[in-house]
């Protein structure tokens, strides 16, 4: 029935998709959020942009998982018609926005990650793949300049600036870690050259936060213990209250076009 | 830093290669570094531009417009600048 | 988007003062269509209206963002929700050139912002009125920003050259705003009885207030003629109003609703759709701080602005420390 949630049949490739689409609809949610609130009026355009092309990625992924699954799913059944179960994205990227810090903090780990990763897929075997990543490359490039800098400014701002960059980098270390883990199914996929291995990143993606953080005048955290669970579905609270927003119309008026 | 405000920037924008930048607006931003994001997040949603100057406003000096008389109205009596001074036959063509 | 017809009479004696040959000259130059440009020499009156006016009206396209940014996180598809979130982002880039352009008169953004969140400027009194269902975002794109197009376009050919810039640019983007909204209103009007019946909910509440937007009545309005004689205003409230009351019939027409209006009729003589009697004091009501959601917007605006303080003082922190490091250098 129309407003039920939808059952997926997960190919590796479908739950891939799934997986890096929820990532950036849920991140663009949350940027979306910041709507109204930002701390400077030219601030707002900035979190809007970032939003409008995380949402715009995942729009493209979602239709491409559609094309794969071929169950006839549009990017709205993906997006709307899964549960917190159901949904495969990063812990990081489900975080409450918190203060301008923590946002900006959370998308600097993101973006300093998929950046490389967006660079590393447009060498894809599979060409739709290889062209969202292409057109992502460029966004992601734009958003871990622009929360660079924030970080830079708020790490060497003022006494205040410092504690709150410095409280978010060490809130959301724990969550970084997820975004190198693969399972079988990713496996298979790097293993066919159909996309890269996250883990061949790590290095990439440390070096060029540490040197932000340097930059900064911030330490950069020490904790090895890493979050993780959102690959498979085992969230945060915060994700079901999002979703609640989120989905709010798909699920009160089931089968509705609007 | 009470007080202190967020200076003023005044934005120029290339639309298209072999234009020159064109003077779009301005806007508030702490440094240069965030004045040149602010102006692409600002003035280039849409496909408007392929370089951005941003130029502290009181950095621009301008001229007065009380002194237009004395600034601009000299040259209006110059005619013999412009090529439709000089008279040249028809049989000649195009010159 | 969004002025009204807020300014207060501008001060007479501000004028008394000035020399009779710079008004005189001044107004020969309005009267020949010519720009005014910053530096230009202009009556203390022209400043003062201007800046009222373009301030509240950059006022109101942030105030603006609110209602509609209340459904952002809960818009119905991706497609739907990718375009609010770009039309909302609009209206701040709007409120943005405005309070560039009245910052050309003079006044920073610091104190016109301050004028905002102390209460003492106005806004478009629409944005006082809260957005409950979804229909309410097609109703305000359709409706809210077809009222502020009939202010807008004439404002393009506004004496004072930044603020006609900026509405040229204003309403060169928007032109997707009013598009999007009605076709929300289709879908509706297109879908389920439930839907069809939210569509005319929401015109039901917004219909009315959409008529205020255009100010009083010209009958009341005792400071048009200054602003008509300064080329800032080329049509009174009036004659906007019935413009988009013209405009906006067949197009409710055409999705199959009902305006909320019984005294509602074409006029076989001049043309054009008579209405029934706006109610001015919800109006005056609304303006004075009464609406039902004023302030909850004014509470909004300033949480955000005092949220957002130490991320400011940080920015011009940095800012010294890397001019001082730079002049040591």
């Amino acid at each position: 029935m129309a407003g039920a949630s939808i059952t997926v049949a997960e190919t590796p490739l479908v739950r891939y998709l799934l997986r890096r689409a929820d990532d950036a609809l849920i991140l663009g949610h949350r940027l979306s959020e910041w709507c109204g609130k930002a701390p400077m009026m030219e601030e707002e355009m900035a979190l809007a942009n970032m939003g409008l092309d995380l949402i715009g990625q995942a729009r493209s992924l979602y239709t491409y998982a559609g094309e794969v699954e071929a169950a006839g799913r549009d990017e709205d059944a993906y997006a709307y018609l899964r549960d917190v179960r159901g949904y495969g994205n990063l812990l990081l990227v489900e975080q409450p926005n918190g203060d301008f810090a923590a946002t900006m903090v959370r998308q600097l780990f993101y973006s300093a990650f998929i950046d490389p990763y967006w660079r590393a897929l447009m060498g894809s075997s599979d060409a739709t793949l290889a062209a969202i990543a292409a057109k992502a490359e460029k966004e992601s490039a734009y958003h871990v300049r622009h929360s660079a800098e924030w970080v830079i400014r708020l790490g060497d701002g003022t006494p205040e600036s410092h504690r709150r960059a410095q409280e978010a980098l060490d809130g959301l270390w724990a969550f970084t870690g997820e975004m190198f883990e693969t399972d079988a199914g990713e496996r298979s996929l790097i293993a066919e050259g159909i996309v890269p291995d996250p883990e061949a990143l790590r290095a990439v993606w440390l070096e060029s936060v540490a040197k932000v953080v340097a930059q900064a005048g911030l330490t950069l955290p020490q904790n090895a213990w890493m979050q993780k669970g959102g690959r498979s579905g085992e969230h945060s609270e915060h994700l079901g209250h999002l979703l609640s927003d989120l989905q709010y119309m798909q699920r009160a008026f089931p089968g509705a076009t609007w | 830093m009470a007080g202190q405000t967020i200076p003023l920037w005044e934005v120029f924008i290339r639309s298209r290669n072999g234009l020159s930048h064109k003077h779009v607006g301005s806007l508030h931003a702490p440094d240069a570094t965030l004045a040149l994001q602010s102006a692409r997040d600002l003035y280039t949603r849409r496909g408007e531009g392929l370089s951005i100057w941003v130029v502290p406003s009181n950095a621009i000096t301008a001229s007065d417009p009380s002194e237009k008389g004395m600034m601009f109205e000299p040259t209006a009596s110059k005619i013999y600048r412009h090529p439709t001074f000089y008279e040249v036959p028809d049989e000649v063509g195009h010159m | 988007m969004y002025t009204q017809a807020l300014n207060a009479n501008p001060d007479a004696g501000d004028r008394t003062l000035e020399d009779a040959a710079l008004v005189a000259r001044f107004q020969e130059r309005i009267d020949d269509e010519d720009r005014i440009e910053p530096n230009d020499w202009m009556p203390a009156a022209y400043r003062k209206t201007l800046t009222r006016q373009i301030s509240q009206h950059a006022h109101s396209e942030i105030i603006g963002m609110l209602p509609e940014g209340n459904w952002i996180t809960r818009a119905p598809s991706l497609r739907r929700k990718a375009a609010l979130l770009a039309k909302v982002q609009d209206e701040c880039g709007h409120g943005l050139y405005l309070y560039a352009a009245a910052e050309t008169l003079g006044t920073s953004r610091e104190e016109l912002v301050d004028q905002l969140l102390s209460g003492k400027a106005k806004y478009s009194s629409i944005f006082n009125y809260p957005t409950l269902t979804w229909a309410d975002i097609g109703a305000i794109g359709w409706l809210v920003d077809g009222a502020a197009i009939m202010n807008q376009i004439p404002l393009c050919r506004c004496s004072y050259g930044p603020y006609a810039r900026a509405m040229i640019r204003v309403c060169k983007e928007e032109s997707f705003h009013q598009r999007q909204g009605y076709e929300i209103m289709i879908s509706l009007s297109k879908g389920s009885a439930e839907q069809k019946q939210m569509a005319q909910d929401a015109l039901n509440r917004w219909w009315w207030p959409c008529l205020m937007m255009f100010g009083p009545p010209d009958a009341a309005s005792m400071h048009s003629d200054q602003s008509t004689k300064w080329k800032i205003k080329r049509f009174s409230n009036d004659e906007l109003r019935q413009k988009f009351v013209d405009a906006t019939v067949p197009q409710a027409q055409y999705l199959g609703l009902t305006l909320p209006d019984a005294d509602l009729k074409l006029n076989e003589e001049t043309g054009h759709w008579d209405y029934g009697t706006i109610n001015w004091d919800e109006f005056k009501q609304v303006i004075a701080g009464n609406g039902p959601c004023n302030r909850d917007r004014m509470s909004a605006r300033r949480q955000a602005h005092e949220d957002g303080a130490w991320v400011r003082e940080a920015a011009l922190a940095f800012a010294e420390k890397r001019r001082v490091q730079a002049e040591a250098a």
